[in-house]
């Protein structure tokens, strides 16, 4: 659904346009249909550059992308046409009705039935009953989804959403995140530039993390596994330090260290290993009292990649 | 280049524009004053004509001899009232201006620019929305006021000489078609503007600067150095036309989304 090759935006800066400014080095990246993409980066890594990008709003200075199936710089019309773009700033026509803002944009989308089509959405994101009130009204969560219903209108193939929760109360925040997951039970490819690492964590299938360059892409999974492993807790009603290396000596465990009355042991397979740690830790007379995987957060394994990298720089 | 996308740009400038009561006072109150103001002078003219015999003499020579078979009076009076002709020309250019100039930076400002910008609007498209949705109300509003001025002179008294000089070529000319040529010239430098600051007030005060032109007109009418005739009035046309096909050309070619996207300090 969405292809990049080499892509790259650079900008001219300073009064002569001499200074450049690298906003987005060489990304390849492939985002199939019906998949949520998150775009993980800090301010000014290149998240924002490369959703205009793929949106047709700026050209980049070099590389290739494509948008179902649509040839990016070519047919930049026809890709503004097929994709929905939630800005980081929902701006709204704050003297105009909340129909009426739906309405423009539906009549530039070229909406078919731009009266059902606003009234849909209205009705969808529980703003019909406000439908004719001025937008410079609304509460900041109730102009998001109004600004998400806009990008939506045209039954986009491809939704792009900048920061889609930023400064959000915890309640409209859900909203918007549980209307995100409607859109992708229904099958809807969506590309979400986020500082929200838990919230990239529920809804995004695969993970892009960006420093101006693609640093990782992968699963939640898949990067937690390829930057911690996998590990298991042992939680022993106490700890003799001779279990650690009883359990070291196994064959297949990659690492064991104790924490406080906890044993935490590295495994590649622990859905394999695990009973046969059990078996062992039982006959040199440890009492467990449970057993579970230690998981990594979205937010450590995004630090750990950002620290990676500077520290290769 | 689909109409139905310069419509819809048309129709929310004005949704907005309409609701903003102090741009529709702007819009209302600068026509009604140069309605009628001209309508006073002639009014007081008319009452002093006694007073005025010697009038003449600060009139050019040239303008006398356009007068042709007009009495001293009613040249001296047609000679005053085309002072107003510039200003009533003046109208589609002021009102326009104020709208246009806020219309890109404005949309800027708002954050509304980028949606606006990702819909498959053309450039054309929305650059034509614009300039219409400032011009149409303003040269609409200029032919209404000259339309009530030229149905309020016999009602002050005016001579039928003064008032076939009033609704002949040189003004029907002047504020049917040299008004409304002003207006898209105005308005697409205002456009311009408004597209490479980032400041609506900056863009509205160096918008102002299509006035300094016009107002050069006036000035140099007031000295007598020039005399608008129909031929005058046609040469000022040909040449607003051109401005106008230059301009909106260019207008086009300058218009850079990425970099009015971009592009901040």
């Amino acid at each position: 659904m969405i292809v990049t090759e080499d892509l790259t935006k650079v900008f001219k800066i300073g009064k002569k346009g001499k200074e450049e400014i690298v906003a987005v080095e060489s990304l390849h990246l492939s985002v199939k249909e019906g998949e949520v993409f998150g775009f993980l980066g800090p301010n000014g890594a290149g998240k924002t550059t490369t959703v205009r990008m793929l949106t047709g709003l700026i050209a980049p200075t070099r590389g290739r992308a494509s948008v179902n199936g649509l040839e990016l710089g070519k047919e930049n019309r026809a890709i503004r046409k097929c994709v929905g773009i939630l800005t980081e700033s929902p701006g709204m026509y704050e003297r105009l009705s909340a129909e009426k803002n739906l309405s423009i944009f539906a009549s530039l989308y070229d909406v078919e039935d731009v009266p059902g089509q606003v009234r849909k959405f209205l009705q969808m994101l529980g703003l019909w009953g406000r439908r004719q009130d001025p937008v410079g009204s609304f509460s900041k969560g109730m102009r998001q989804k109004l600004a998400i219903a806009r990008a939506l209108l045209h039954d986009p193939k491809v939704l792009f959403m900048d920061e889609p929760t930023s400064g959000l109360d915890p309640e409209a925040a859900k909203m918007v995140r549980d209307f995100i997951e409607s859109l992708k039970a229904r099958g809807r490819t969506i590309f979400i530039c986020t500082h929200n690492l838990d919230e990239a964590d529920r809804l995004c299938d695969r993970i892009g993390i960006i420093k101006q360059r693609l640093i990782a892409v992968d699963t939640p999974a898949a990067l937690r596994q390829r930057l911690y492993g996998r590990k298991v807790v042992f939680h022993l009603r106490e700890l003799n330090s001779k279990w650690v290396k009883v359990v070291s000596a196994l064959p297949f465990v990659k690492e064991a260290r104790a924490i406080s009355e906890r044993l935490v042991v590295s495994l590649e397979n622990p859905d394999r290993d695990n009973p046969e740690i059990v078996r062992c830790l039982v006959k040199v007379g440890a009492d467990i009292q449970f057993v579970g995987e230690l998981r990594h957060s979205l937010e450590e394994i995004y630090l750990e990649t950002l620290r990676d990298i500077e520290d290769e720089r | 280049m689909m109409i139905k996308h310069i419509r819809t740009i048309i129709d929310k400038e004005w949704a907005e524009v309409f609701k903003n009561r102090m741009v529709l006072f702007t819009i209302i109150f600068m026509p009604m004053i140069f309605t009628i103001l001209p309508l006073v002078m002639l009014y007081v003219m008319g009452e002093a004509v006694g007073d005025m015999s010697g009038g003449t003499a600060d009139v050019p020579q040239a303008f006398l001899a356009a007068c042709g078979g007009l009495s001293g009076m009613e040249c001296l009076q047609i000679y005053m009232v085309n002072e107003f002709l510039i200003l009533f020309m003046l109208i589609p250019v002021i009102i326009p201006v104020t709208i246009a100039a806020y219309s890109i930076v404005g949309e800027k400002t708002t954050h509304t620019l980028e949606p606006l910008l990702a819909t498959p609007i053309s450039t054309v498209e929305l650059l034509a929305g614009k300039s219409l949705a400032a011009a149409i109300p303003a040269i609409l509003v200029s032919w209404l006021a000259f339309g009530i001025f030229l149905l309020a002179l016999p009602l002050i008294g005016v001579s039928r000489g003064v008032r076939a000089y009033i609704g002949g070529p040189i003004w029907l000319l002047g504020v049917l078609v040299a008004g409304p040529l002003m207006a898209v010239a105005s308005v697409n430098f205002a456009l311009y503007i408004s597209s490479r600051v980032n400041d609506p007030r900056v863009a509205e005060q160096i918008s102002m600067v299509i006035m300094v032109p016009i107002l050069g007109l006036l000035f140099a009418q007031l000295a007598g150095l020039i005399v608008i005739s129909v031929a005058v009035m046609l040469i000022i046309i040909l040449l607003l036309a051109l401005i106008d096909v230059g301009m909106i050309y260019l207008g086009v070619r300058i218009f850079q989304r990425e970099t009015i996207l971009t592009r901040w300090k």
